[in-house]
């Protein structure tokens, strides 16, 4: 009898498994299916499972009809850009504020935590406004500039947590040797928190590969929109034709995908850190 | 003597270091946050606005949003605390079971792991192009199943009624991170006391009820908190599916003062808005903190 209840609740287990996969994993089958049917089959009643003919053509359309390349290049020298400023500063001040006793450390690691509580809608119009009496609007500056300040206090809280683990003797004896902070930043620290690092770069790529707001807001000429704004620029001018919607929505999610294929471990390991240590 | 000079050199030397290693951050906390912040409040008593002369207006704003002369500000308060009150219990839950049975002994858990998170990456702006296809009434997936099935159809974003419960379905989608936190709290349970509840005869439920779900307190907690706080300030999906609408049963709280701001260019008053999206939020935040005491367990304490 016990032996048939747990036969039965482990069916149970991964019948809801199956299912809740399912659920997360159709919706982007079917985009792909979608992408690559015509505009006829793509409207069929009931709905054709999978298209009689590969039509990748729908993707140069994507490219003729909008210029995802270049929303492609904008996107990627933003990310690239604001992720070589977030893991730059980011790990500096996790630095600071982690491995040197200074005065000021904790009023000021407790003003950058507390700024993580701030919703972006009450600092969205000053900086905004900050950025257009400057008259750097419409450019990509906005959008690349806070990666440079700290990049976040959430990526700085994370390399803090890693750095905190690294045993002092460490740096003691690297300071006995005449080191100074910057050559035990570089020297010790960085090193042995290189996937931390990579935890943070991802994150914040992903962040602003996805970000749909601050590109909303700051950019106004079409000819710098990212891939994110790009396809809701799509989307208002293409609104029937679904087939070009999901070809360009998988466009959007190539390197989403590519990141996540490569990075899963880090993004696991540092959200993980987030929750469980938070 | 001579090495407590030494010392407070030392010390001069980190207090420099660790000031000019912080700097880059102490400069976006004032330019990017602090400034901000207090620029904000200031505007919220003016009625600024890019395209007008503007002056100090005191309390007006404020009054005037509370009294209700805005028709939008208690919509787009009501639709928020809606979509909050409905979404992030279903997504706890949601994560919660989904981590539960993870952490049985499953074939396959990296892959079951990484099926269920691999949806939270994905760009909100995509996710809503899919999700509304899926829900696109005249042809869409969902729609065509439940014909199948011999079910009544439905509007999804399309309808007032639904649009909401459609959004916090979409929602469900993207609990995949969630659902690796409590994954991570679980493997942490110490595997003594789940033999002890073994010990004593009781079973799975027994394991849930007085181990897994106390430990897990500090995790649902942390959750619920941050679910809180990104539930209120929801846009993209508002803004890429129906941009507020049917009929503004969609219209959250921050894509209206979005639209207050940059379409109709009071920046003022979205100031308030934003100044009483922050109280909100403080407010629930404080609460939530004060009862945790009954709740959450704390080990060690």
């Amino acid at each position: 009898m016990a032996k048939v209840k747990r036969v039965m609740g482990k069916l149970l287990t991964y019948t809801i498994l199956i299912m809740g996969s399912l659920f997360c994993i159709v919706p982007l089958l079917w985009m792909v299916r979608s992408s690559v049917m015509t505009s006829v089959e793509i409207f069929m009643i009931p709905p054709k499972l999978l298209p009689d003919k590969l039509m990748i053509s729908n993707y140069n359309d994507v490219f003729r009809v909008l210029p995802f390349f270049r929303y492609y290049r904008n996107s990627i020298i933003i990310a690239g850009l604001s992720v070589l400023g977030t893991a730059i500063t980011s790990s500096l001040c996790a630095y600071g504020l982690s491995r040197i006793r200074w005065k000021g450390r904790n009023v000021i690691f407790a003003c950058i935590m507390g700024s993580m509580m701030l919703p972006f809608a009450v600092t969205l119009i000053p900086t905004f406004l900050m950025w257009r009496t400057l008259r750097i609007t419409d450019s990509f500056i906005p959008l690349i500039a806070p990666a440079w300040f700290g990049g976040g206090a959430f990526y700085i809280f994370l390399l803090r947590q890693f750095y905190l683990g690294i045993p002092r003797d460490f740096d003691e004896a690297a300071f006995i040797d005449g080191a100074n902070h910057l050559e035990v930043f570089t020297r010790i620290v960085m090193p042995i928190t290189k996937p931390a690092l990579a935890v943070v770069s991802l994150f914040s790529f992903l962040n602003i590969w996805n970000d749909f707001l601050g590109p909303l807001v700051y950019l106004n000429s079409e000819e710098k929109y990212t891939v994110a704004l790009g396809l809701q620029l799509f989307s208002g001018v293409y609104r029937a034709e679904w087939h070009l919607m999901m070809a360009a929505a998988c466009l959007v999610l190539i390197p989403v995908i590519i990141v996540f294929a490569f990075g899963q471990r880090y993004l696991i390991e540092g959200i993980t850190m987030s929750g469980v240590k938070g | 003597m001579k090495t407590k000079m030494k010392m407070s050199k030392k010390e001069r030397r980190d207090n420099i270091a660790g000031f000019l290693f912080s700097l880059p951050c102490i400069l976006g906390f004032i330019f990017f946050a602090a400034l901000p912040m207090a620029v904000s409040l200031i505007m919220s008593f003016s009625n600024y606005s890019i395209i007008k002369e503007s002056n100090f207006v005191g309390l007006e704003n404020y009054i005037r949003l509370f009294s209700g002369l805005d028709i939008y500000f208690y919509k787009s308060l009501f639709v928020t605390i809606l979509y909050v009150a409905l979404s992030v219990p279903s997504s706890l839950i949601f994560a919660f079971s989904i981590a539960t049975l993870l952490n049985q002994n499953v074939k396959g858990k990296g892959i079951f792991r990484t099926v269920f998170y691999l949806p939270s990456i994905i760009p909100v702006v995509a996710m809503s192009a899919i999700w509304m296809w899926i829900f696109n009434p005249d042809v869409g997936l969902a729609n065509s199943i439940l014909k199948q099935l011999g079910m009544p159809t439905n509007m999804w974003l399309s309808s007032e009624d639904t649009v909401i419960p459609t959004l916090v379905f979409m929602n469900l989608w993207t609990t995949g991170s969630t659902m690796v936190i409590f994954l991570a709290g679980m493997q942490d349970v110490p595997r003594q006391l789940l033999e002890a509840v073994d010990i004593d005869g009781g079973g799975g439920w027994k394991k849930m009820r007085h181990v897994i779900i106390p430990l897990m307190t500090p995790t649902i907690f942390y959750n619920l908190v941050m679910g809180i706080i990104n539930g209120f300030q929801v846009f993209t999906q508002a803004y890429v599916t129906t941009q507020g609408g049917p009929n503004n049963a969609s219209l959250f709280y921050v894509y209206y003062l979005y639209r207050e701001a940059f379409s109709f260019m009071r920046m003022g008053n979205s100031c308030s808005i934003a100044w009483i999206l922050f109280m909100i939020i403080m407010i629930l935040t404080i609460i939530l903190f004060k009862y945790q005491k009954k709740w959450v367990y704390y080990g060690g304490e």
